[in-house]
């Protein structure tokens, strides 16, 4: 699908603000996420993760800064952008007392630019890629929290979107449905959407995700491609062998820091030291090496480092 | 690509003009069994009138004159009913309707996803009331309707004597009946549009919904003060009872044009500031 700036990325935001009374809930943000890309959006609870993507919709006015969305800016463009964007915000919500699909084709008689004549093909076909084709007909009332996030999606996919924001599109799911909306999101970024997928699960979004940003109090402490994003990090080296403090010393020679042993192995902090000198300097200081590993870490180190270790919420 | 691409590159999208928003509408209030139930309360008025007059039959009692005229001609009872109705019944139900509009689907949660279509906040207010006159037609017709319908089948048809004295054909009648109720519903619709501006201030739709029918009750109390009579025209009900005058012969139109024009200026006015709220406010539902 191209947009109609195919050069401009998605989704910018130059210094976007929102406060409430008192509080900034987000802080002069500058979001990027490219064309084509699975961008997670990760953050703490609390962080202004949600507000943002509400102001990425147009349903909250930001205090300050500018959003531009598929090249035009919002909200003054969201009446010819928004219909290009499918969104799952802070949950699903539908009419209880209709059934699956009637909600679906509510949601469809209310869109200025949907046809009216392929309504059905399309439901149906939305339906059935998140799986809920045979469960249609039920009351939305009678749905289970994975059926109901599962027919958000399936509103998402009502047309073909160009961008899609999906916060926290697996809630609810069991295994199979997560490895499906995996699959899904995949497949629309290979179809040439681009994807943006709010999530607390880290270990999740480093299996689809090209680019991260991360959101703490309000500000952006982390935005790019993941691969950077690690990179950034400090990678730890392990050396497994039973003479520890002899390791210890050749690393510690070596240039390595923050030596940590423990019984079988021996931990050190990478630095600028050039990985491989580091087994044969211990080959030559006769030091076994039973084992040898560069610990990368996962996203969730990077995250807390990010984000800091605290359970509260920031407020 | 998937079928949703295949069938939209072979029509590419464009805006229609199409009923489809103000049909989906309409389907979801007639459909929710609370709503039917209501309307289900609203048509048993007639009924119990008519059934109640016919078995106590004989004795001339006291009241409103359109009761008094229902052993005269069965069209009475409709115009009787909606007389008895005007106070509370049918602004109840629109108040429930109206007060629903935007607060229900900001509680349900289902006003975030109509805005992200984008359904049009504007687009949305027009549909939203549209679809409140509909129902407030509908609902004064349907109290028509069952009371004519139990009238004449139960007091029988002939001249109707109308408040003046003089007699008018069945046909006539009819023809009053109409209007009344049109000029009912007119009412009921400025009441909506106050409604809709009130949904627009909440989360709560009960609570909309219990506080429009305040300002209802609140404009027939002041509507009641005699010291405050030179309030009495600015007050929306004040112009309700004048449905009467369209059984005058011939019809006085003073009131019954005072009551549309007041009735259309508080439309207007609670219409727009409903959308002057909903334009600007954050949606946070």
């Amino acid at each position: 699908m191209t947009s109609a700036r195919a050069d401009a990325p998605p989704i910018v935001t130059g210094g976007l603000t929102k406060r409430f009374r008192r509080q900034i809930a987000v802080d002069r943000i500058d979001l990027e996420v490219p064309g084509g890309a699975v961008y997670g959006f990760l953050g703490p609870n609390g962080s202004g993760k949600t507000t943002t993507i509400r102001m990425l919709l147009g349903l909250i006015s930001p205090t300050a800064g500018e959003i531009s969305l598929l090249g035009s800016k919002m909200p003054g463009g969201a009446r010819s952008v928004l219909r290009r964007i499918g969104s799952l915000v802070e949950g699903p919500a539908f009419h209880l007392y209709l059934s699956g699909r009637a909600n679906l084709a509510r949601l469809d008689a209310a869109d200025r630019y949907s046809d009216p004549r392929t309504s059905k093909v399309r439901i149906d076909s939305a339906l059935d890629r998140v799986g809920l084709l045979a469960a249609a007909e039920k009351r939305y009332r009678a749905y289970s929290l994975g059926m109901r996030q599962r027919l958000a999606i399936a509103n998402s996919l009502l047309m073909p979107r160009d961008l899609l924001v999906l916060d926290e599109p697996t809630n609810g799911l069991d295994p199979q449905g997560t490895r499906e909306v995996r699959h899904l999101i995949s497949e629309l970024a290979r179809d040439g959407a681009t994807v943006l997928v709010s999530s607390h699960l880290l270990a999740e979004v480093e299996q689809i995700c090209s680019h991260v940003g991360v959101m703490y109090e309000g500000r952006l402490v982390a935005q790019g491609p993941l691969s950077e994003l690690r990179a950034d990090t400090v990678q730890t080296v392990r050396v497994d062998t039973d003479r520890t403090e002899d390791a210890a010393r050749v690393l510690t020679e070596l240039g390595l820091s923050e030596i940590t042993s423990s019984p079988g192995y021996v931990t050190a902090t990478l630095g600028d030291v050039a990985i491989e000198k580091i087994v044969p300097n211990l080959v030559n200081a006769c030091v076994p090496v039973l084992g040898f590993a560069i610990l990368r870490p996962s996203l969730e180190d990077v995250f807390v480092s990010l984000t800091g270790e605290g359970f509260d919420v920031s407020g | 690509m998937s079928a949703a691409e295949v069938l939209v590159v072979a029509n590419p999208p464009r805006a229609r003009l199409s009923t489809r928003f103000l049909r989906s509408e309409l389907k979801i209030i007639f459909g929710r069994r609370r709503n039917i139930a209501g309307l289900g309360v609203l048509a048993v008025v007639p009924v119990i009138l008519a059934v109640s007059v016919r078995v106590s039959s004989g004795s001339q009692g006291a009241g409103p004159d359109f009761i008094v005229g229902i052993t005269g001609n069965g069209l009475f009872v409709a115009f009787a009913a909606l007389a008895l109705e005007l106070p509370l019944f049918l602004p109840l139900a629109v108040s429930a309707i109206s007060g629903d509009a935007v607060a229900g689907e900001a509680n349900l949660g289902t006003l975030r996803y109509l805005l992200a279509i984008p359904a049009g906040r504007t687009r949305l207010l027009v549909i939203k009331y549209a679809a409140i006159v509909i129902f407030a037609v509908a609902a004064t017709f349907l109290v028509a309707l069952v009371g004519s319908i139990m009238g004449l089948a139960l007091f029988g048809a002939g001249d109707m004597t109308l408040l003046s004295g003089t007699q008018t054909s069945l046909a006539d009648g009819l023809w009053r009946l109409v209007l009344s109720s049109l000029y009912l519903a007119a009412g009921f619709s400025a009441l909506g549009a106050i409604g809709l501006f009130v949904s627009t201030l909440t989360e709560q739709p009960i609570g909309a919904t219990i506080a429009i029918v305040l300002v209802n009750v609140l404009m027939f109390v002041l509507n009641s003060i005699a010291q405050l009579d030179w309030l009495h025209p600015w007050l929306l009900t004040h112009w309700w009872t004048a449905f009467g005058d369209l059984l005058r012969d011939p019809i006085a139109t003073e009131s019954i044009q005072r009551g549309l024009v007041t009735a259309l200026v508080y439309a207007s006015v609670f219409w727009v500031a409903a959308w002057a709220r909903l334009s600007t406010k954050d949606i946070s539902s």
